[in-house]
């Protein structure tokens, strides 16, 4: 598979990530819209990492490991997800104990 | 066409809807239902390249554990599509033309790269086999993954204490 068409598909998801942070207004969907971007760029690291095996395939032979950093940073990346959502949803309930709603317009106070 | 390339589309496809849906979606509930279509469409593609630690790893942490975070939090909320805030027309207007705008120059900038002529992704090799990874990971990544610990214990905490007030 060419990897420019990996290319266009996380590029699309990474935008439609970006328009719905840019769109909606509920705390959580921008989260969500987080998230979306954040697999777009670890579907392009592991794409990148097959792309970069099979050059060490031809160059180095079978038994060649290149290309296996990008799957860890994946896997390092989904382990920074899992405790950024956990704290984020944290800051996210406190939020709506203290303003009742989960509206990002209303956090606006630090501007004045 | 393969059945690699007709997976791949089917795949692309369904990950490019879900996520549309998940923006287009009135009630956060159904949001997070389809952001867990992208999450399965996405692990397929490691599937396809060959990558099934991730994929299964991708499935575990994200459909299973953060989806059910993110379901758990609406549901104590009580969001519906009744009390949705929304933003003015123009706003979204203006936040999908900038959006698109992004989109449309990083596509003309990889069509540009000469670079990337010829590569390809292949679905062969075996470096996404869980043993593969394991070795490497204790081996050559062993430090960061003895820190990722500490930044769970510190998560945990934080998560705690910020809930606990």
């Amino acid at each position: 598979m060419p990897i420019q068409y990996y290319i266009y598909l996380c590029l699309t998801l990474f935008s439609i990530g970006i328009i719905g942070v840019l769109t909606r207004r509920n705390a959580i969907i921008v989260f969500m819209c987080v998230e979306l971007m954040l697999n777009a760029v670890n579907l392009l690291l592991v794409a990148f990492s097959k792309m970069h095996h099979s050059i060490g395939l031809g160059a180095e032979g079978a038994t060649t490991q290149a290309g296996i950093d990008g799957q860890l940073f994946v896997f390092f990346i989904m382990v920074v997800a899992a405790a950024e959502v956990s704290v984020g949803l944290a800051i996210i309930v406190m939020m709506y104990r203290n303003t009742h709603s989960v509206d990002i317009n209303f956090l606006n106070r630090l501007k004045n | 066409m393969s059945t690699t390339e007709i997976l791949f589309f089917l795949l692309s496809a369904l990950a490019v809807f879900s996520a549309i849906m998940v923006l287009v979606s009135k009630n956060p509930v159904h949001s997070v239902l389809w952001l867990i279509a992208v999450f399965f469409a996405i692990s397929g593609h490691y599937i396809l390249l060959n990558a099934q630690f991730l994929a299964i790893v991708n499935l575990i942490v994200y459909a299973g554990a953060i989806m059910v975070l993110f379901l758990f939090v609406i549901m104590l909320m009580n969001l519906n599509a009744e009390t949705e805030p929304q933003k003015h027309i123009w706003m979204k207007f203006a936040g999908a033309i900038s959006g698109g705008c992004f989109l449309l120059m990083l596509v003309s900038l990889t069509r540009q790269a000469v670079e990337m002529g010829g590569r390809n992704a292949i679905s062969g090799g075996n470096i996404g086999l869980i043993k593969n990874l394991g070795k490497a990971l204790f081996s050559d990544y062993v430090v960061p993954f003895e820190i990722t610990s500490v930044l769970f214990l510190s998560a945990m905490v934080g998560a705690v204490v910020i809930g606990k007030k």
